[in-house]
């Protein structure tokens, strides 16, 4: 498609892709709303599945929000001239899933109108409170990044922010999975890997979602993009998976390495149904190893739509392993009294059921939607495409 | 001078006689109030101004000896106490009957289940709003008004002894206000604790002769508890996570 012809369809693409993404924010709101007014009696959840699937949303939303940073990180901290042309896009992406993250969560909570209870009350002991002052200071940190590099008398302080932001996002997302590693009760967390885990995963969640919406930005304006980008970023993807893939490994292993946790790695390996398919089609195909072939692949990697589908795989990948990590987590039983068979009407000792439903998945769907209704209205308004392709975008360089 | 010995005898028998009564009015009246002031002495109750004394820690010593596989006496007595059924899924229960069979020798145990009110309980230390708290006295409860129902505190126990109100609450106790949204959990029946009387569960347990559920005073060595916990082998659950909870079992 030409510049021009897409000049003209410019206005109502927007406000068709703005109404669509209103709706997907509606709809999830709506969710919110029956979930509230009738209990979280109408979710899949119950008192053994105590965070379901607004909860996988949500967490990934919130780390792969830390980690779309990364790209600004390099640029600016880190000094590469092909990355900080896209920290001003990282920064929104960074602000926008963050808020379609942190809304999802806080709609999932039994009593979302105490909002300000939360603000307001803290338990410095709790990694949770500890979090939700990293989440505000992420959101006001990155802002002032964004005016840094947005408003030229500030571009000095540029770097300094980029540092902070940079430091922030690393505190942030060890904070997240602190709120996992920190829970010595189940056998399933309780491990200091949680941390560095969920910052690799962020670096890999946050990059390939940078990747899908540059390209579709690219797309959107009649753009391709230049080849050397695309082959420094879908390298660095890559490499990020790895390490992803890496700490799974070792996380499985040192868990082997107990004799008390071998019931539970035989459930989430072997025998644990819906959360053995996630980890093994999920995470590790799906999410793992065909992005790795696609992108390490000498011909096909150098396509921007196989980087594409790659990114959107391991995005796939993602909802899947934090889906394992996080109900699977709940679903096995606790163990109170070793070697005893157990049972109870509190279904002691049994693998715990959970079935998501329709209202969940919305609401999880309505932080999506949140993310890229704030990210099309800020790329419309203020000029966040990155600059570098403008000026030197090479015939000869493009590729598909 | 005759007149005057009779009168004072008349008044000396006066005096007696009024001594006499004073006297037995204030054995009758000592005896009247001797009973109450003995049962303030043994139930430790305290007017509703004073708080809560950390010279106190509340707690349990379970005798699984004693407690009957079916018996569910403490479950039904709970229920009716705070007000809940525990009939639907995703309905709380403070207290459950836990059926235990050891894999190795086959032998079984049944044994009620509750919060185990830690000493440093998990579920204080994870709660963002400080909503999850414990008493001086070693009680652990959930202030419902600063709850958000986040679930945290659910998900750092290690006793599953936390439920979620998950819909709207009918015909509640108005001495136990509970809410949709919230998170709850056993408070060991503090409202009739701080009225000196015994958690339902135990007074059931004990109603029924079986007595399988001693409350008590664990810091006061001439408590029941106390004696009995210091004379016998007892158990934590999850001691591995040194937790120091109130609640002991015996015979598992």
């Amino acid at each position: 498609m030409n510049f021009e012809a897409f000049h003209k369809i410019e206005e109502r693409a927007f406000y068709a892709l703005a109404a669509a993404l209103g709706l997907v924010v509606l709809i999830g709101l709506g969710a919110a709303h029956y979930m509230e007014t009738h209990g979280h009696v109408v979710t899949g959840m119950n008192n053994q599945i105590v965070w379901g699937l607004p909860h996988v949303f949500a967490v990934f939303l919130i780390v792969a929000a830390s980690g779309v940073l990364n790209v600004a990180s390099i640029g600016s901290v880190f000094g590469k001239p092909i990355y900080k042309a896209r920290a001003p896009l990282s920064g929104l992406l960074a602000i926008a899933l963050l808020a379609g993250g942190l809304t999802v969560l806080m709609l999932d909570l039994g009593r979302p109108d105490r909002l300000i209870v939360a603000m307001t009350h803290f338990n410095f002991k709790s990694i949770f409170a500890l979090n939700v002052i990293l989440y505000t200071g992420f959101f006001a940190i990155v802002a002032t990044y964004l005016w840094t590099m947005m408003e030229r008398k500030m571009y000095g302080f540029s770097k300094y922010v980029g540092f902070s932001a940079f430091i922030w996002r690393i505190a942030l997302t060890t904070a997240t999975g602190s709120i996992f590693g920190f829970l010595v009760a189940r056998q399933a967390y309780s491990s200091a890997l949680l941390a560095p885990m969920f910052i690799i995963m962020s670096f890999s969640y946050g990059l390939a979602v940078f990747i899908i919406v540059q390209s579709f930005m690219y797309a959107w304006n009649g753009m391709k993009l230049d080849l050397a980008i695309l082959r420094r970023m879908k390298n660095l993807l890559a490499t990020f998976v790895g390490a992803v893939m890496y700490f799974t490994i070792v996380y499985h292993l040192t868990n082997l390495y107990f004799a008390k946790q071998w019931d539970f790695e035989r459930f989430i390996l072997l025998e644990g149904g819906v959360f053995t398919t996630l980890f093994w089609v999920g995470q590790m195909l799906i999410g793992t190893l065909i992005p790795l072939a696609l992108l390490l692949h000498p011909t096909l990697g150098t396509r921007c739509k196989t980087v594409v589908w790659a990114a959107g795989m391991i995005i796939v990948g993602g909802f899947a392993q934090l889906y394992v990590i996080i109900i699977g987590g709940q679903a096995f039983p606790l163990n109170l009294f070793p070697g005893m068979q157990q049972s109870s009407s509190f279904f002691d000792g049994v693998i715990h059921h959970y079935q998501p439903t329709l209202p969940e998945f919305l609401l999880g769907m309505g932080g999506i939607g949140i993310a890229f209704l704030l990210t099309t209205i800020a790329v419309r308004v203020l000029r966040f495409i990155p600059q570098d392709d403008f000026h030197h975008v090479s015939k000869e360089m493009l590729t598909d | 001078m005759s007149n005057n010995v009779d009168n004072s005898q008349n008044d000396n028998e006066q005096v007696n006689s009024r001594r006499q009564f004073l006297g037995w009015g204030a054995a009758v009246a000592g005896l009247a109030i001797a009973p109450g002031v003995t049962l303030l002495d043994i139930a430790h109750g305290r007017p509703a101004d004073e708080p809560a004394s950390s010279k106190i820690r509340w707690g349990m010593l379970i005798d699984s000896g004693k407690c009957a596989t079916g018996c569910d006496d403490c479950v039904s007595a709970c229920g009716k106490e705070n007000g809940f059924s525990g009939k639907l899924e995703t309905d709380s229960q403070w207290i459950r009957k836990i059926e235990l069979k050891d894999l190795r020798t086959g032998n079984s145990h049944s044994l009620p289940m509750l919060c185990q009110h830690c000493e440093h309980p998990p579920c204080v230390d994870v709660c963002p709003t400080g909503a999850s708290f414990k008493r001086a006295d070693g009680i652990v409860l959930v202030d419902r008004h600063i709850c958000i129902g986040c679930r945290y505190c659910m998900m750092a126990c290690p006793y599953k002894a936390r439920s979620f109100v998950h819909q709207e609450l009918e015909d509640q106790n108005p001495d136990v206000p509970r809410g949709k949204g919230c998170v709850e959990s056993c408070t060991l029946c503090v409202q009739r604790v701080d009225r000196g009387e015994q958690p339902a569960c135990s007074d059931a347990c004990a109603a029924a002769g079986h007595n399988a559920i001693l409350f008590g005073d664990l810091n006061d060595p001439n408590s029941e508890i106390a004696k009995r916990i210091a004379a016998s082998a007892t158990t934590q659950v999850r001691a591995d996570l040194d937790l120091n909870v109130g609640i002991r079992y015996q015979g598992i």
